[in-house]
Parts: structure tokens; sequence; C-alpha cells
């Protein structure tokens, strides 16, 4: 295990905000995400979790009238700054919707290959490993290895939901997003998504957001509470659910509101 | 009284609907009683003969017709296929506003107006009649049929798949072209058959471009003749044999739209068998 890599410091947001035209949706985060750990992010509907980790990888500037203020930086280098292409940093940081996004004209095999791809192309054999070793990753790999070449679509819902994170996993990014990964999957495929976690970070970085505060705390390491917009408490998970410093996140927890 | 209601109401769509089908059966049995006895190998293989004499087919009008229809699909379907792409992806500001209130009016704009504007631009500098100019008339009556159709196809396609390939780092246009507008392909190539198929039976635009001619001929800077130019001259013509190939032709170019029409439907089958 890498423990020793929470030394060092992969991600962190410096005063983050969010905006819509002239509406912010995120205002002011500072959050530090250590290497190699689960951070959940919880809080209400409409409280800009999801915005927030859109702009990680910088897909919020790509809704209509978003921008953003503030850093975030990934390995002390701001990603917002001038000089950063966005394509390239994406390729460094995976993602992963609420709903499963596998493209629907595309094999397993190039589902998979597709991320790889997009960075230019590489031998027969090599591609190859690259998309098994990303579908064991992904824990998918055992169900699908006999049929590689059929259609991504003829998986079930959880299965092509592992699927999207193995294609996110596949070019080896520092970081990985999960966006209420387990939202439309039934409870078999949440808990294997879960598990997916806990294996993940080891290689990777991961930050998730969820509303589902029990998983919240099976899954991360530092929970991180949102509400209206702004970040209201982050810490350890265990504290955050035993002791949470602040009032509204223990209403929170405790189910009072939201 | 609400269900009698319903009722009438039910068999007063069943009647429209079913008159509907008889126009269109009406119409392939008339062909069928008046042509298909004209229609042998020869008619296929042969050029037209001097009137009074018997024989001969359309071979011209059939290879005119692949020709001028095939270069107007050549022109109109990437030209038509990247505007529905621009409008779909990049088409909320003005200049997408624009583009598509353009394409509205071009669409509605009667053929022979379209006719008398190339031969205005291809016919008369030239001074010449030329296939050319009959395809060049059919790929502006279809350049927006195509964008249209490709627009709402690829705006069919969910936001998320965007989404996901933007995240994994695709560039904006990998995006449209390898996600996007192959998702929405069996739509687009649907649009396509039917644009070629509508273009396919317009006589207007190439009774002043592509004039028609009695000779066989592929040379493309030459006056050509297709199946519905032969359609119109024949059917008006004179002699009672030329009725009767006039007939004839009108069964093979309905027969050539009814395959494209079925090619089309069996090309959507296809892809929402795979998507579902």
């Amino acid at each position: 295990m890498a423990a020793s890599a929470n030394v060092r410091l992969r991600l962190e947001t410096v005063r983050l905000t969010a905006l819509f035209n002239r509406k912010a949706a995120v205002r002011e985060v500072s959050i530090l995400f250590p290497a190699h750990t689960v951070t959940a992010i919880i809080g209400p509907s409409g409280c800009g979790k999801s915005t927030f980790l859109r702009c990680l990888n910088r897909m919020h500037e790509l809704s209509e009238g978003g921008w953003v203020t503030g850093k975030v930086l990934l390995d002390e280098v701001d990603i917002y700054a001038s000089d950063v292409n966005p394509i390239q940093l994406r390729r460094r940081i995976g993602m992963v919707f609420q709903r499963p996004t596998p493209f629907p004209t595309m094999s397993i095999y190039d589902n998979v290959a597709a991320g790889l791809r997009v960075n230019g192309t590489r031998p027969r054999k090599e591609m190859d490993e690259s998309v098994e070793r990303a579908l064991r990753q992904a824990a998918l790999w055992d169900e699908v290895k006999d049929r590689l070449y059929a259609s991504a679509l003829e998986l079930s819902g959880g299965q092509q939901q592992r699927l999207c994170i193995a294609r996110a996993i596949a070019p080896q990014p520092e970081i990985l997003l999960l966006d209420e990964p387990t939202a439309s999957l039934d409870p078999a495929g949440t808990q294997r998504i879960e598990e997916l976690c806990h294996e993940l970070k080891r290689l990777y970085t991961i930050v998730i957001v969820t509303h589902n505060l029990q998983q919240a705390a099976r899954v991360s390491d530092y929970t991180a509470f949102f509400y209206m917009g702004g970040l209201v408490e982050v810490g350890r998970t265990s504290e955050v659910f035993t002791r949470p410093k602040v009032e509204q996140t223990e209403q929170y927890i405790t189910g009072r509101f939201g | 009284m609400r269900k009698l209601l319903s009722a009438i109401m039910t068999a007063v769509v069943a009647l429209m609907a079913f008159t509907a089908v008889l126009a269109l059966v009406l119409i392939i049995g008339d062909l069928i009683t008046r042509g298909a006895s004209s229609i042998d190998w020869a008619f296929f293989t042969k050029s037209p003969v001097a009137p009074g004499e018997t024989g001969g087919g359309v071979a011209n009008a059939i290879v005119g017709t692949g020709i001028v229809v095939g270069m107007a699909a050549l022109i109109g379907l990437p030209i038509g296929i990247g505007v529905g792409l621009f409008l779909a992806e990049y088409g909320s500001g003005r200049v997408g506003f624009l583009v598509r209130f353009i394409a509205d009016v071009l669409n509605g704009t009667p053929s022979i107006v379209i006719g008398i504007f190339a031969w205005t631009w291809m016919v008369k500098p030239v001074g010449r009649f030329s296939a050319l100019a009959g395809s060049l008339a059919l790929a502006i009556l279809m350049i927006p049929m195509i964008s249209r159709t490709t627009e709402e196809m690829v705006r069919l396609v969910p936001h998320s798949l965007r989404e996901a390939a933007l995240a994994l780092g695709y560039p904006r246009w990998r995006t449209s072209l390898r996600v996007v507008a192959r998702t929405a392909l069996g739509g687009i190539v649907t649009g396509c058959l039917v644009g070629i198929a509508r273009i396919a039976g317009e006589t207007a635009p190439l009774l002043f471009t592509a004039l028609g001619n009695l000779n066989f001929t592929t040379k493309v800077t030459q006056p050509m003749q297709t199946l519905s130019l032969q359609i119109y001259v024949y059917a008006t013509g004179p002699f009672e044999e030329w009725h009767r190939v006039a007939w004839a032709a009108a069964l093979v170019l309905m027969g050539l739209v009814l395959i494209l029409g079925i090619v089309a439907r069996w090309a959507t089958r296809q892809r929402y068998g795979r998507v579902r």
C-alpha cells in the first residue's frame, strides 16, 4: 500500500468559486485532497457539490455561462493557469457520471480504448494489455472477457457503470472524480462500485460526490459537507460523522434536514 | 355518449388514413397496369428510337438520373451534413439562427425558382445546358433538407454522451465526429436517403439546366436525360408509343424511390435494434 504517498499533495482548491453567469453556485471553497485517499462530498440537492466536482477537471466551464475564480492546484500547478490546455488536463483526471454513459456505437473493447486512442495510437498488443488491465481494475474483466467485441449496450446498468470506470481509468489518470456513480444502480451494483473505491485508491486519488450518507461513511477517508454553495465542514470521515464541529453538519447527518 | 364520440372520431381518422394509403395503392397500381407491360430487358439497356419505330428503351435516362442525382448528392450531402453538424453543435448564437432561417427559407423555395437560379449562373454564362448545372440545382434543393434532418438527429444524442467524451480528453471536433455524429449516424443516413429520393423525382429545376437528351451520354458538360425529364417530354408528346414509354419510365422511377425508402427504413431499423 502506498501509505507514504500521503505525504505528497495531489489536489487542492484555493478559494474556488464557480459561477453561472453572475450567480455563484460554489463559493470560496478550499479543500485539500491527499494522495491515495477517498474524499466524499455530501450535502443536500442543489448545494453545489456536483458543480464543485466539475471544476476539478475544468468541465464546469463547458456549461452555458460557466466560469470560475480561485485556484485548483494539481501537484502545485494551477490548472486554470493560461498555459494549461484543458483537453490535455482532462486526460490526467478521469470522471464518471451519475448515469452510465457508454458510447452506444462502440464495442466494450472500443469503449475502454477510447480514452487511450485519443492520446495517440499505440501497438495492438499494448492496447490489449491496457484494456485488460483497466477492465480488471474495474472488476469487470471476468464478466466480459468472452465478449469484448459485443456492443457496450448489452451490459446491465451496473456493468455499464463499471465499464465507464474502466474507460476513465484506462489512460491511467492521477485523479478519479465520481459524480454520484451509484445513483442509478441497484444495491448489488452499488456495493460493487463501493468495493472498487477501496481497491482503486491504491492507484488513484478519488473524489466522490454522493447523496447517500451511508455510502460516504463506508467508502471515504475524508468527508466534506457542502451547504448552499459553501463548504461547511471537512475532516476525517470518522470525525465528521461522530463528532461534527458544526451544528449544521450534525443536523444533516442525523437527518434533520436536507 | 363519450364512448360514441370516441368511436366516431376513431372511424374518421381511420378513414383518413385509409384514403392516404389508397392514393399510394392507386398510383402504384396504375403505374403497374399501364407501365409494366412495356418493361423488358431492352427497356433498361437501349436508348430511345426515333418516333414511329417500336422498341428501344430509356437506358440514357436511367444512367442520366444516376449521374445527375449522384453528382448532386456528392455536392449536397457533405455540405448539408456539415451545416447540420454546425447547427447542432455551435448553432445557438446569432450565426446559427441566421443559417437556420436561411435553410428554412430555402427549404420552402419552389424548386423551379432554384432551377432559374442555376440557369442564370450555370447555363447562361456558359451558353450551354449541362448535367452539371442540373446537379447543382438539385444540390441546392438538397442542402437545407439534409442539414435540418442532420441537426435534428444530432440533437437527439444525449448531452451526457458528449460530456463523457469531453471528460475523457476528447477535443470538441473529435467529440462531434467520433461520438455524437457516429451515434446519430443511422438517422443521418436515413435523412440522406430520403433527401436523395426526393430530388430523384424533381423535374422543374432540370428543365432549363440538364434540359434532356434523346441520346446516350455520360458527358456532364452536355445536356443529359433523366427519368423525370423523359416522363415530362414523353407524356406530353403526341405519339402513342411515347405515352407507353412514359408510363414505364414512371414505374421505374417510382421503383427507384421505393427502394431508397425501403433501404432507409432498413438502415434505421438496424440502428435502433442495436441501440436498445
